[in-house]
């Protein structure tokens, strides 16, 4: 089922969490809601879900206006960050709860109610748990069970609230992983809410990219990964090193340093940020280089397939931070030590215009 | 190098020192505060044999009053389990204006001394007293030196406990319970059936235990509205009194001690109940 939100605003006393939102979310995807917490995602979220009321706009589910309707009788299946199971039920009771509640008219019999049960508690591959009670599961099977509870409803649309937030990290991505190969089998319309570039990239189909209250981007990962809209997709995915400059002939200047940049839709003198990514910057040794910034090696961290440099700016970059990453090779070949003064070109910049003096 | 190294004792250490000065503190104490008087009376009660003592306890005025006094008690416990789960419910769900002095009103009954609880009740509800005026008039429902006056007086002073017992559950109830009822197509009184009271339901038994409890030892605010007319509105409490004023103390303990004896069965049952509850729901005391 189709989702979407038009021109949705919500604000808690002076807070504005939503800022005229619109979003279109197409049958069968699976969209993450990504951005730092405050950014509005949560409360995107619950207002689809029917949770909470939207001040002015309007949801419309499957091209119907559903912004009056409750959330009884919107067909959405929620999945909480803490899982908010009955914790004086047992597993099979939690499951079987959305089918026990319907209309005396409309309730299946308990038999057809334990067969969809099971096979329910089968898919998220916890049956044997059935006769258990909450408190006595780990927390990612809590939340697995959470999940058959939402899909017990045959909801329309599927929305969870940072479900992998209280896991710890590995079964955070055993769960991610999961949860993908979940939505493959079952292509049900779902959105979660995430404040974890890593699980975003990894497990949607679309990115809605958040900030305070508006949306900045929206797109593919690997497009908001390799072509970021605004400053802040740019540093919201991933690590990055960011320079205040100016537009110059042939480069950038950075203070009194000159660092070199082809191809800028800039004119000469305009103040820009410029990005580069870790693996974008290069570190020359050569101590009669001119071009770059000048940097200080930190510590040299070498473990995994690559290698991390910390560098502490010196000269016009003094009291800024950069990270490099290099190959194994690479790192050998130059030998750093800490301490050691050396220049950083970047092989690749990302400009942003700076629109107010900042 | 050596690094000084304690041989373990052969007594376990505890990560939490000071077990044997509370235990031994909380025995002391709880023997002269609680046992040491409770043991008098079963003493005093064995100076007679069984046959005085059955004779003693059976008398159809004693009788009369045990069944008022555990009933209302009873009764009157199981109304402020249902008007202060409702008032629990306003005061921790809703804000509303001079909520902060229904919430210190509560504890009313607590600071009031009982007799003034009683003389107060007792004008209010006598054939000329504002309400009184209004059941024995308008409806034809007599309340004061009526066992139903004995009620209103008993639900008075309970209600307190079981408000203050909810209060902090309902705090922490997660809201997020209701709403995930909610999602999954639940009514608002099937969310509350299937999903809240179960969540209160040890409480709530702690606050009718209590409530129970007080009742049952309550004279002060009773004997005034009651009347105390012999085999309608005589409290257990105050046939004890009146023996003791006539001296006779080992006739006094001996109604005390089928008094303790009922009210100990009451407390275990609901005691039991709490637990079974607890165990139901997967949950260890």
């Amino acid at each position: 089922m189709s989702i979407q939100v038009s021109n949705i605003s919500k604000r808690f006393g002076n807070f504005v969490a939503l800022d005229k939102v619109s979003l279109d979310f197409p049958s069968g995807e699976l969209v993450a809601l990504l951005g730092p917490s405050g950014c509005g995602k949560t409360t995107l979220l619950r207002i689809i879900a029917g949770l909470e009321q939207a001040d002015s706009g309007s949801v419309i589910l499957e091209g119907e206006d559903a912004s009056s309707t409750h959330v009884r009788e919107r067909q959405v299946g929620f999945v909480f960050q803490h899982y908010a199971l009955f914790k004086h039920m047992t597993v099979f009771e939690n499951v079987a709860f959305g089918l026990r509640m319907k209309p005396r008219g409309q309730r299946p019999s308990d038999s057809v109610i334990a067969d969809k049960v099971h096979q329910l508690l089968n898919l998220v591959q916890l049956d044997w748990l059935a006769d258990r009670f909450p408190a006595q599961l780990s927390g990612g099977q809590r939340q697995r069970i959470a999940l058959a509870r939402a899909l017990a409803v045959e909801p329309r649309v599927l929305l969870l609230d940072e479900p992998f937030g209280a896991l710890d990290a590995k079964v955070r991505k055993e769960l991610r992983r999961w949860l993908r190969k979940l939505h493959d089998e079952l292509h049900i319309t779902s959105i979660f809410v995430t404040h974890d570039q890593e699980e975003a990239l990894e497990v949607a189909d679309r990115i809605v990219l958040m900030d305070h209250g508006h949306v900045e981007q929206v797109g593919t990962p690997e497009q908001v990964y390799n072509q970021p809209a605004t400053p802040f997709v740019y540093g919201f995915l991933g690590s990055v090193n960011l320079f205040h400059g100016r537009v110059d002939e042939g480069g950038l200047k950075v203070g009194d340093a000159t660092v070199p940049h082809q191809q800028s839709n800039f004119a000469n003198g305009a103040e820009v940020f410029a990005f580069a990514r870790p693996h974008e910057l290069d570190i020359v040794t050569d101590p009669a280089a001119t071009k770059g910034l000048g940097a200080k090696v930190v510590r040299v961290l070498s473990f995994g397939v690559s290698s991390k440099v910390e560098l502490d700016g010196s000269g016009s970059a003094t009291g800024q931070h950069f990270e490099v990453e290099l190959s194994q090779q690479e790192v050998q070949k130059l030998a750093l030590q800490p301490g050691q003064l050396v220049r950083l070109l970047p092989s690749r910049l990302k400009l942003f215009e700076r629109t107010h003096a900042g | 190098m050596s690094l000084p190294v304690s041989i373990p004792s052969s007594r376990a250490r505890s990560v939490l020192p000071g077990f044997n000065l509370t235990l031994g503190y909380t025995l002391v104490y709880l023997s002269l505060i609680v046992l040491l008087p409770v043991a008098a009376v079963f003493l005093r009660t064995a100076d007679l044999s069984f046959a005085e003592f059955l004779a003693v306890i059976s008398k159809p005025a004693l009788v009369a009053s045990y069944k008022l006094s555990f009933g209302a008690s009873l009764l009157a416990a199981s109304i402020n389990a249902v008007f202060g789960l409702l008032l629990a419910w306003a005061l921790v769900r809703y804000s509303f204006p001079g909520k902060k002095i229904v919430d210190a009103l509560v504890d009313l009954p607590f600071a009031l001394p009982t007799a003034v609880a009683g003389i107060s009740l007792a004008t209010l509800y006598s054939k000329n007293g504002w309400l009184g005026a209004f059941f024995e008039g308008v409806l034809g429902i007599k309340i004061a030196f009526t066992p139903l006056g004995v009620l209103v007086a008993l639900v008075f002073i309970g209600l307190p406990f079981v408000v203050r017992t909810l209060q902090p559950i309902l705090e922490d109830l997660e809201t997020e319970l209701e709403e995930a009822a909610a999602s999954l197509g639940a009514s608002r009184w099937q969310t509350f059936v299937h999903v809240v009271l179960p969540v209160l339901t040890p409480a709530l038994l702690t606050g009718f235990a209590l409530a129970f409890a007080r009742a049952v030892g309550e004279y002060g605010s009773v004997i005034f509205i009651a009347g105390n007319i012999p085999l309608v509105s005589e409290i257990t409490p105050l046939l004890i009194i009146t023996r003791l004023e006539q001296y006779d103390y080992t006739g006094a303990t001996a109604i005390a001690v089928v008094m303790l004896v009922f009210s100990f069965v009451m407390l275990l049952l609901i005691n039991g109940l709490q637990s079974w509850s607890a165990r139901r729901t997967g949950r260890t005391l």
